[in-house]
């Protein structure tokens, strides 16, 4: 099993404060990794360590390394458009742009400089397809894409995260902000786009975790407590916390 | 008495105070139209002031109101709008940037007719402009530039912190994050903002008193060149405005019909506001239509 991802004795503080104590993970690809641990854990900033969106937040350090396909993504000169070209990201939030669902899934595209009209709309219909949302959006592209209901703008958000064709997505929560149904409709979405990409996402919600990932890393206190195949880590666990935050002792 | 009760008094006290508010606005607005509407007339609207007999008209009044708003807009909108892009997207709350919140915040609360009268030294003076539109615009820019500047902020900082990341996370810069997703966003805010500072300004008199002038001068309608003396469309002529002449005709009270035509201005500066608001609603709505519908297909 090849991995696409590789942190590397990540740490990372805010000012004096220091949030990550030296992370030390592996994301193998067409695998789902699922990121969990209690609030405050650390396992957000990690995600967003992965596609360099903590770099504007002032007063922060990030030492280690995190390798994508090799190579550190936090060396000098890097391209960052290159960069979340290969790592997409899916928010907590639904958030489309205030554009037509077309225009949404475009956007990256346009972004990464493809003018190929013909190539924008074949990637725009794949997209949507693959992020289940095809049927209810074919007729309606040029509809705003904030007049869809929160799980249909969250598939559009998937969509335009895999337009680009990303190497790995991160999902924050993807799901947190939806109801039951929309919830269990992007999982098995995941469920049948992890066989093409890599995802690592967080959740608070352990069967969630149970049900689509592959790998479990258990973060507390900005520490990686334990890291496992899925059936591992719910079934044996080598660590009595691990197996107590899983059982739900503690929150 | 019991929470129920001190629900219900609450209720009341509120609908009341509300009620109060209402019962003001129309009779403020209800009187204005009422003694204006019935005077209003095509006479008089496309005929000229006159200075000493009845049967005046204010076309150009008029014109000049209308003409200065969009000059004012047009000098003072790029300005704000990048003042308020600055501030609520790149400055770093440092004391500079609190100098410049409350530099705008007192700005936004001068008496206009100190702005009146700062214009009147520094540009119809000191610059030379003379009573003159573009002296006005310049004052009324002064005077619109603060509420506009944090209408516009505002409306930035009401777009959610989240679109901006999704802008980061699919490789876009800050600029084009702004550019592309951020200002499209808060649009209809934007537009919300340029209305009600645009209300302010067209009814505004003391800042112009000194400054755009208190007489017409004689118009040309159909000559278009901007550097003629006589063009509608000279921004070196003085200028009179509706609110400027209602303030006029009532101090000198030479002109026989001085109520009828201080009333009818009035209640035509009114309907031109209230057009004004739904106008730019509507077109607020449009573009937001049309820079968020499909662009590529």
């Amino acid at each position: 099993m090849k991995n696409i991802m590789e942190v590397k004795n990540v740490k990372l503080r805010y000012g004096d404060f220091e949030a990550l104590h030296g992370i030390n993970l592996a994301f193998p690809e067409q695998k789902l990794t699922a990121l969990i641990g209690p609030s405050g854990c650390g396992k957000s900033t990690l995600l967003r360590c992965l596609n360099r969106m903590n770099d504007d937040i002032a007063d922060i350090k990030i030492t280690g390394d995190i390798l994508l396909a090799g190579e550190d993504i936090y060396r000098p000169h890097l391209d960052l458009v290159e960069l979340r070209k290969s790592v997409g990201m899916v928010f907590q939030q639904p958030m489309p742009f205030p554009f037509s669902v077309f225009d949404n899934v475009a956007y990256g595209l346009k972004v990464a400089g493809i003018k190929d009209k013909e190539l924008i709309q074949q990637r725009v219909e794949e997209s949507l397809k693959q992020a289940a949302i095809w049927q209810e959006t074919k007729d309606s592209l040029d509809r705003n894409a904030l007049a869809f209901s929160g799980g249909q703008q969250q598939r559009i958000c998937i969509a335009r995260a895999l337009a680009v064709r990303p190497a790995v997505v991160l999902l924050d929560e993807p799901t947190s902000a939806l109801d039951p149904i929309s919830s269990s409709e992007i999982e098995e979405t995941l469920m049948t786009l992890k066989t093409k990409y890599t995802f690592i996402m967080v959740t608070h919600n352990l069967q969630q975790a149970s049900r689509v990932s592959d790998q479990v890393a258990f973060l507390m206190n900005g520490n990686l407590i334990e890291s496992g195949t899925t059936e591992e880590m719910f079934l044996a666990p080598k660590k009595e916390i691990t197996s107590n935050y899983l059982n739900g002792r503690f929150g | 008495m019991n929470s129920k009760r001190t629900d219900r008094l609450a209720t009341r006290v509120i609908y009341l105070l509300v009620a109060i508010i209402i019962l003001v606005l129309i009779g403020i607005l209800g009187n204005i139209l009422i003694a204006g509407v019935p005077h209003l007339s095509w006479h008089f609207l496309t005929s000229a002031s006159s200075s000493f007999e009845a049967g005046g008209g204010i076309r150009d009044q008029l014109f000049n109101s209308l003409y200065l708003l969009v000059l004012t807009l047009l000098i003072s909108l790029p300005i704000a709008l990048g003042a308020a892009i600055y501030l609520a997207e790149y400055a770093q709350d440092t004391w500079v940037t609190r100098l410049i919140r409350t530099t705008i915040e007192i700005l936004s609360s001068l008496p206009s007719i100190v702005v009146g009268l700062f214009g009147y030294l520094l540009f119809v003076v000191q610059f030379g402009l003379g009573f003159s539109i573009i002296a006005g615009a310049l004052a009324l820019t002064f005077f619109n530039l603060p509420i506009l500047t944090s209408n516009i902020e505002q409306a930035i900082n009401g777009v959610p912190q989240a679109q901006r990341e999704a802008g980061w996370a699919l490789g876009l810069s800050n600029w084009k994050t702004i550019r592309g997703v951020v200002l499209p966003s808060a649009l209809p805010g934007i537009i919300t903002g340029i209305i009600l500072s645009a209300g302010r300004v067209f009814g505004e008199a003391a800042a112009l008193i000194y400054t755009a002038g208190q007489s017409g001068s004689i118009v040309d309608y159909s000559n278009w060149n901007m550097f003629s003396s006589t063009s509608f469309l000279n921004v070196m002529r003085p200028a009179e405005t509706l609110a400027v002449h209602i303030w006029k005709v009532n101090t000198e009270g030479i002109i026989p019909d001085v109520n009828l035509v201080s009333a009818a201005t009035s209640a035509l500066l009114v309907i031109v506001v209230i057009i004004f608001n739904f106008g730019a609603r509507l077109l607020g709505n449009w573009l937001y239509r049309n820079l968020t519908a499909a662009k590529v297909k």
